[in-house]
């Protein structure tokens, strides 16, 4: 997966749980629960939506790496 | 600003009288519209202010004169054509269906057709089985037409401006019963437009959808309805083709009910055509099926009784509306 | 057996004035109840066949036992005027009229015997009621062409939706009679709930109308209900370990989240520690049996809603976690169920997502009791003598002071902190 499809990715699943929210303005190191306002159960929902999409097993280890944009990015890209 | 007292056949006429004066490409031509003022004497007095260019009596021949504003839109005039009713438009109906509505399509878009044609229609002044049909539903069955139906002062003085300015074919259908109503219009009345259906009067309890002559029948039963509270939405479609969706879907949706009042005979009729779209897209919000009035599948009798007992009647639609709400 | 006195908790049946096989109508009186004040007569509210007495005069019964049952009448026939139409005195006995069979010619009993038709069963349409022809031709049809029973109801598409926002069970529902169909008034009618036009209000409007009332509810409950607050800190390290290792081996959906954990110690504790789960009505505490449990849900855009999980105490984590998400998804979504607005014993607020280390809530009336949970923070903590770093959470009890005190709080929170250290016994 290419950064840019990892983006498109993180950018529609935040959509689907905020579909009001606006993307594109969030920093990409701001933390995005802050941001968005997500609990714990809207995050679990991004999450196993992002696991379903890119069909890789994400542990509650990993969900470190998915607090940012810019760290879901990286970490999708690279799990590719 | 204040309002004018007026009659519904003067509102048209001040309408024909501003397009006639603002846009020199616009002339009215159809049968006794000159000399005679017009059959419904719509176009009394126009031919001594505006002159014989502009309004033009033509000869007993619809198909002729029709194909001449086609001719004449084509070539760039804005010409108002006069069917003295929808009955004998049939007439003309190879030239209405075959070019005005098509040409635009198979130039491939090289020739439009801006022509509008103003045609009266309906029932119960005794006009007999030839002569009081409602085939406005039948035009709008037609791709490439736009069909209107005004039934109030504002869309009479209103819809015919815009729909000169429409570069396709537009059918104006005039209801007969409509043209001796009065009220008052606002000073400042202008052109209306041609898209959209209102709701005439509001209520949760139902819904009816209808237009034209058939409009003053609807609000009556709302009225008696109110009496045993029953308050219902009267939609008046105003342009039959194309059909205003959203405005019909969303007053379903809140009222869960609807009842469609149409002078066409129900079989194939455009009651329904709403009814197959209200259930194509509101199915999950009826309470009970659609229901609708209509005239009754005759042709219409000369007998005044009978005339009145064929056609929709406040009574008959207040009925169905009840039975839609389940108080019968 | 209906109540029939603010303080009437049972009553006698003195007497039955129907039997089984007739027909009643709304408002015909069918037995007398004797209660501790007085002899009352019990009226009928739906017209019907009686089918069966169950309870025999001199029986005592709570209020609320079923006395009699009846079948829907399919024509609730009016009762023909007789020529000694005055009701005689009470409380004698009075014998409803009996459904006389309608007048028929020879002819159409001649037809009826033909085409195999009761004449019992058949309205009449001619004059006075007599039975046609007519009619004895379309209940040979009738018959002939029985409905099909595959089970299957008419329900309109609205009352169909209808019945599955408000939680009603179309099986339970008898059709209105007009047409056969079960329709939106039939559903109203069973979930209590009037025909109020839905007009799409502005979202602003109806996010102002939740927060008033909220705002009302708050405002009374400050000044009716006497709070004391309790609060202590949890070491939810032993818990998060456990169910860590738990989530390891599902995949994600199915992961139970900390707040899970949370809520069914709270429901535990609820249930364990007397004072805590119930309502406060008329003067005095009413323990619920159940704990339902209450979850303060955040609406996007403003408003807050606190709908119950339903015997939050009797289920799995798994089941709890899948109520949960299945519960807040709705409450976003405005789509909630009566029972569930209505039901909660007991109310967790502030599942510790916000950020806010404590939360002092204040109880939702009728209720006595808020527990509120911070955010699980890493703080320095005594293990095992020595300084080290913990996820901690701070839990705070708000409770009604009219019910329990300080030392029944303490308890609760005891209980509540004590099931996070053992997370396999929730």
């Amino acid at each position: 997966m290419t950064p840019d499809q990892a983006r498109q990715l993180v950018r529609a699943e935040l959509l689907r749980i905020v579909p009001d929210a606006a993307i594109d303005v969030i920093p990409a190191d701001a933390d995005l629960r802050e941001e968005l306002e997500l609990d714990s159960l809207d995050f679990q929902s991004f999450v196993a939506q992002l696991s379903e999409r890119t069909g890789h097993r994400i542990d509650e280890d990993d969900y470190g790496h998915l607090r940012t944009l810019a760290g879901c990015v990286e970490f999708l890209a690279t799990r590719d | 600003m204040s309002g004018v007292q007026l009659t519904y056949r003067e509102a048209m006429r001040e309408a024909l009288r501003e397009a006639l004066t603002r846009d020199d490409r616009v002339f009215l031509m159809g049968e006794d519209v000159g000399r005679y003022g017009g059959c419904f004497a719509v176009s009394l007095g126009l031919l001594e202010e505006f002159g014989p260019e502009r309004i033009r009596d033509t000869p007993l021949s619809e198909s002729a004169f029709v194909g001449a504003g086609i001719g004449a839109a084509i070539a760039g005039m804005r010409p108002i054509v006069e069917i003295m009713t929808v009955n004998f438009s049939m007439l003309a109906l190879d030239q209405i269906l075959n070019n005005a509505a098509t040409l635009h399509h198979m130039s491939g878009g090289q020739i439009s057709v801006p022509l509008v044609i103003r045609m009266t229609t309906g029932a119960g002044r005794q006009l007999a089985a030839q002569h009081s049909h409602s085939l406005e539903g039948w035009y709008a069955h037609i791709p490439g037409l736009r069909i209107v139906a005004p039934a109030t002062l504002e869309d009479a003085r209103g819809m015919l401006w815009t729909a000169l300015g429409d570069p396709d074919p537009v059918l104006i259908f005039e209801h007969g019963s409509l043209y001796g109503t009065s009220g008052t219009l606002s000073g400042d009345a202008g052109p209306v437009d041609i898209d959209h259906a209102v709701i005439r009067r509001s209520g949760d309890g139902a819904t009816i959808v209808t237009y034209g002559g058939t409009l003053p029948t609807a609000l009556s039963a709302a009225e008696e309805l109110a009496g045993e509270g029953i308050d219902v939405d009267v939609i008046d479609l105003r342009t039959l083709r194309p059909l205003d969706d959203a405005t019909i879907i969303d007053s379903v949706r809140r009222t869960h009910r609807a009842v469609i009042v149409d002078e066409g005979w129900r079989s194939g009729s455009l009651s329904a055509e709403i009814s197959a779209r209200i259930t194509e897209q509101a199915l999950y919000e009826l309470d009970a099926p659609v229901r609708r009035v209509c005239t009754a599948e005759v042709p219409m009798p000369y007998a005044k009784h009978l005339e009145e007992a064929a056609l929709p009647r406040p009574d008959g639609v207040a009925d169905a509306v009840r039975e839609v709400v389940g108080r019968r | 057996m209906p109540s029939l006195g603010a303080d009437m908790d049972q009553g006698t049946v003195v007497e039955w004035l129907v039997r089984p096989g007739d027909t009643v109508h709304k408002g015909d009186i069918m037995a007398v109840v004797d209660t501790t004040k007085a002899a009352v007569e019990v009226e009928c509210f739906t017209a019907g066949v009686v089918q069966e007495l169950l309870v025999e005069p001199g029986r005592t019964v709570p209020v609320g036992t079923v006395l009699a049952t009846l079948a829907p009448a399919e024509s609730a026939a009016e009762p023909e005027p007789t020529a000694q139409a005055v009701p005689e005195p009470r409380p004698a006995t009075q014998k409803p009229a009996a459904r006389k069979p309608a007048a028929a010619g020879p002819q159409v009993r001649k037809l009826a015997a033909e085409l195999g038709v009761d004449l019992a069963t058949v309205r009449g349409s001619g004059k006075a009621g007599a039975i046609t022809r007519a009619d004895i031709q379309q209940a040979a049809e009738r018959k002939s062409k029985p409905v099909p029973t595959s089970g299957r109801t008419k329900v309109s598409p609205y009352a169909r939706r209808l019945a599955d926002e408000l939680g009603v069970d179309l099986a339970t529902i008898t059709p209105g009679g007009r047409d056969g169909a079960v329709h939106a008034a039939d559903i109203r009618a069973t979930a209590g709930r009037p025909e109020t036009p839905r007009r799409p209000q502005p979202k602003r409007d109806r996010v102002e109308a939740m927060r008033a009332t909220t705002a009302g509810l708050m405002a009374r409950s400050k000044r009716e209900i006497p709070h004391y607050y309790l609060t202590t800190s949890v070491d939810m390290f032993i818990a998060l370990e456990w169910s860590h290792k738990r989530n390891r081996e599902l995949p994600v959906p199915d992961r139970i989240l900390p707040a899970a954990l949370l809520l069914k110690a709270t429901a535990l504790a609820a249930k364990a520690v007397p004072g805590f789960n119930g309502h406060w009505i008329d003067d005095r505490f009413e323990s619920a049996s159940t704990v339902h449990l209450g979850i303060a849900v955040a609406m996007r855009g403003g408003g807050l809603a606190a709908p119950a999980i339903l015997d939050a105490s009797e289920l799995d984590l798994t089941t709890l976690m899948a109520r949960l998400r299945d519960l807040v998804k709705r409450a976003r979504a405005g789509r909630l169920r009566r029972t569930e607005m209505t039901s909660a014993t007991i109310t967790v607020t502030n599942l510790g997502d916000l950020g806010v280390d404590t939360v002092h809530g204040v109880i939702y009336p009728p209720q006595v009791a808020l527990v509120g949970f911070g955010k699980v923070l890493e703080r320095p903590w005594a293990v095992d003598g020595l300084l080290g770093v913990r996820p901690i959470v701070t839990a705070t009890l708000s409770a009604d002071h009219r019910v329990t005190d300080g030392h029944s709080g303490a308890r609760f929170l005891d209980v509540l902190s004590g099931r996070l250290r053992e997370p396999e016994t929730l």
